[in-house]
């Protein structure tokens, strides 16, 4: 097959294909997204590719197709592999007959993400083999075969890909497609799966048993290699390893680490030739905390010694700064400064985005609330002041409930659809349940936007585009004993208004539910709404509509004026104290509704 | 050595878009490629880099202070990343800026586009009004290919690499329009 420029996750999901992947579960979560959105476009027949509504029954339904005989790929984000720690860890003693993998990405510098956690410290915890790409076009090896060595040790193994594996190009070679269908079926063995104490301590056991045979193995396939240039050493692993190769003076010895475990045996003899070890990595000092154990005497310098930032990516740039502070290198010139003093850019929810006008009116009716908020596009009402929290998926609704509980006053909670589905839930029969006094509103777009708009339960298609039932949200909450359910349109800003006040005024936990889709998905459905216009002779200057924070609203001169961007939905024309604001080409209407 | 390109801009100007053309014109003339860009939430109308390193065969990233070309949708984002530039590197850039929403919403001042042009200088920018040609290419969504073909006088790739690869990497409708607005871009960059 000819080369071809691709982006990593692309090029990771034909991997799985040519692995023989049978089985594909994920959630969405940035940098990992691309994986299952490409499978659910390109995947041979006979291959189930779906969107689990989150990572723990993503994981636990992979793990079941693996113990079926058939090979399953399992996608997240790093913090989604906190949802599936549990069946992760006990998944290690039950190992698997068909190949699992489990797809990690990692996200130094936390480019879209809460923190910066490590999937490769799950993987000495869960002691499960773990494999970690130097390129793209190694990912793309090492996930290919990463489901027979999965096979070959009887368990899952944790891929773990960062950023900028995921979200890079190079031009790479892909290979045929595996056409291996295998026969699914569950051979019943409740010693193996049924993880009574008395089975699991048999099964643990069995699991450390396995450690020095995968140390071994992995030896033997050479993912870990050294080359010795001179008395000074550098020791890497992860996409860290391709800056080191870029900056690396002729001199000094790499040690390339693409696999975990590493062979302490064979750490020790590479340090040993040399007189001192520079460790270079991202994320946490996983590779550094083996040289330290394996190097004896010889000296290791790296992130515990301040050489190494100890948080954030790395680049070429900063490992030259590594390897000047360890005396590999002479101190490199300070680069040229950022211009100052630029208006920033930062990101904004659309034009016509519903989550806008919601924000807008939360503030309105309640001045002096707490507005605890979620994981979605919608942690960008932080800019529009309606965002007090935000730590992981699903935590609005129980911090919400949490502050209710001990600080009380008015909380509204913010939750995106996806979300709610994802881990919202739970929280919200037990706010019920628990007596909390709050307004949770349900931010539902119909779609799962922030990762790239994939589907969801609410929005009535599978992954692969199969009709499914359409979760009714509505529902959904009645039965979790929610008395006092609203669904409202957010660009009707006088209902909107009305309905949080009507929220205002109730006790308990109450719902509202602001309906609409998202602006990118109308548009891309051709969905035409007339734009907006500012009728200059009437605008009075005052700035109202500018507040709202729209990026097709700008300022001409001394009066507002809306830009191409205007997606119609007349928000701002509700906002205009003047009534300055009307449809393109019409009279405005004689004055603000709200 | 690589021939290190930042491309930069608003999120959903079509940054992306312009990457993979340079990447498939490397593809084309059988070179090694590398490549890194912004996806998740700074999509949103956000500032967005893309870096693409022609005969790259290391990592993705491109130092401060070491791309040999700018190529930016914005004048404003041209300013912003200015200091990815060598020395002798150069900067084609669109005229146009979209006014960041924070200059009105918390009425923060804003460098002219004059201002702008001046203060890239030592980069002798080539400036072009990327959505004029686009325009009259026939779409306004041309504008990063309009850009490419302005660009392509600076590019260590052929025109005809460059072409093949706009042909390969557009919808199939519109490849003349696309044909079209690469050679008006071309000529302005001259």
């Amino acid at each position: 097959m000819a080369r071809q420029y691709l982006l990593g996750n692309e090029a990771l999901a034909h991997a799985a294909l040519e692995g023989g992947v049978g089985f594909a579960a994920g959630y969405p979560g940035t940098p990992s997204s691309e994986v299952i959105d490409l499978l659910r476009v390109e995947r041979p027949a006979g291959v189930h590719v779906e969107w689990s509504t989150n990572e723990k029954v993503a994981f636990e339904n992979a793990l079941a197709a693996a113990w079926c005989g058939v090979r399953a790929l399992f996608t997240t984000k790093h913090v989604g592999l906190n949802v599936a720690a549990d069946p992760l860890m006990t998944s290690a003693y039950t190992g698997v007959t068909g190949g699992l993998v489990v797809f990690s990405a990692d996200d130094p510098y936390a480019h879209s993400s809460q923190n910066e956690q490590d999937s490769r410290l799950y993987a000495a915890m869960a002691g499960l083999p773990c494999l970690d790409p130097t390129t793209i076009e190694e990912a793309h090896a090492l996930l290919r075969d990463a489901f027979a060595l999965s096979e070959e040790f009887g368990l899952p193994v944790i891929f773990r890909p960062t950023t900028r594996i995921c979200h890079s190009k190079a031009d790479i070679e892909l290979g045929p497609i595996a056409e291996t269908p295998r026969t699914a079926i569950f051979r019943r063995d409740p010693r193996q799966y049924v993880v009574i104490p008395a089975h699991t301590r048999v099964l643990h056991h069995r699991l450390n048993k396995k450690q020095p045979r995968i140390r071994e193995r992995l030896l033997e396939l050479g993912y870990n290699e050294g080359t010795i240039r001179g008395p000074r050493a550098v020791v890497a692993g992860g996409i860290a390893a391709s800056y080191v190769r870029e900056v690396l003076p002729d001199d000094v010895s790499l040690f390339t680490v693409r696999a975990y475990p590493v062979d302490l045996e064979q750490l020790r003899c590479f340090c040993l030739e040399h007189e001192e070890v520079l460790v270079v990595e991202e994320g946490a000092p996983v590779v550094e905390e083996q040289v330290r154990q394996a190097a004896g005497c010889v000296r290791v310098s790296g992130k515990r010694t301040g050489h190494v930032p100890a948080e954030g990516e790395l680049s070429p740039a900063a490992v030259r700064v590594a390897l000047a502070k360890a005396g590999y290198l002479d101190t490199p010139p300070a680069p040229s400064a950022p211009e100052e003093g630029l208006p920033p850019r930062p990101p904004i929810l659309c034009a016509g985005c519903p989550h806008r006008a919601v924000f807008f009116a939360m503030r309105r009716v309640f001045k002096d609330a707490v507005f605890p908020s979620d994981i979605g596009c919608y942690t960008l009402g932080l800019q529009l002041g309606a965002v007090d929290t935000t730590i992981c998926m699903g935590a609005s609704i129980t911090v919400g409930s949490g502050i209710a509980q001990t600080a009380g006053g008015d909380v509204v909670a913010t939750i995106g659809d996806s979300t709610f589905l994802h881990t919202g839930l739970p929280g919200l029969v037990n706010s019920v349940y628990n007596g909390a006094n709050m307004v949770v509103v349900i931010l539902d777009n119909r779609t799962t936007a922030m990762t790239g708009h994939q589907p969801n339960p609410t929005t009535g298609v599978t992954a692969t585009g199969e009709v499914s039932p359409k979760v009714s949200l509505e529902a959904l909450c009645r039965a979790c004993g929610v008395a006092w359910v609203e669904t409202v349109d957010p660009y009707d800003m006088t209902g909107l208004v009305a309905t949080l006040r009507e929220a205002k005024g109730q006790s308990g936990v109450r719902v509202v539910i602001a309906k609409k889709p998202c602006v990118i998905n109308e548009r891309r459905a051709k969905v035409a709404r007339p734009r907006y216009a500012v009728d200059a002779s009437v605008c009075s200057g005052c700035r109202t509509c500018l507040r709202f924070g729209c990026p097709a609203l700008a300022l001409e001169g001394e009066t507002a004026a809306i830009t191409a961007l205007c997606s119609g939905c007349g928000v701002c024309a509700a906002l205009c104290p003047q009534g300055a604001i009307g449809r393109e080409g019409r009279p405005p209407a004689k004055g603000g509704t709200v | 050595m690589s021939y290190d390109i930042m491309i930069v801009g608003v999120g959903g100007q079509g940054t992306i878009l312009a990457s993979n053309i340079l990447g498939e014109a490397c593809v084309t003339e059988g070179r090694s490629v590398r490549g890194a860009e912004t996806h998740g939430m700074a999509q949103r109308g956000g500032s967005v880099e893309c870096s693409v390193r022609i005969d790259g065969r290391f990592g993705p990233l491109i130092d401060p202070g070491s791309a040999d070309l700018l190529l930016s949708f914005d004048l404003l984002e041209a300013l912003r990343y200015r200091h990815f530039l060598k020395p002798i590197g150069r900067v084609v850039t669109n005229t146009a800026i979209i006014t960041p929403t924070p200059v009105f919403t918390q009425q923060l001042p804003m460098p002219s586009p004059a201002e702008c042009l001046a203060r890239l200088a030592p980069f002798r920018p080539l400036a072009i009004d990327a959505g004029a040609l686009a325009r009259e290419a026939g779409s306004e969504l041309a504008q990063n290919v309009v850009l490419i073909g302005a660009a392509s006088h600076l590019l260590p790739l052929s025109p005809e690499s460059l072409l093949a690869a706009i042909e390969r990497s557009v919808p199939p409708k519109t490849i003349e329009l696309n044909r079209r607005a690469f050679e008006l871009g071309r000529a302005a960059g001259t």
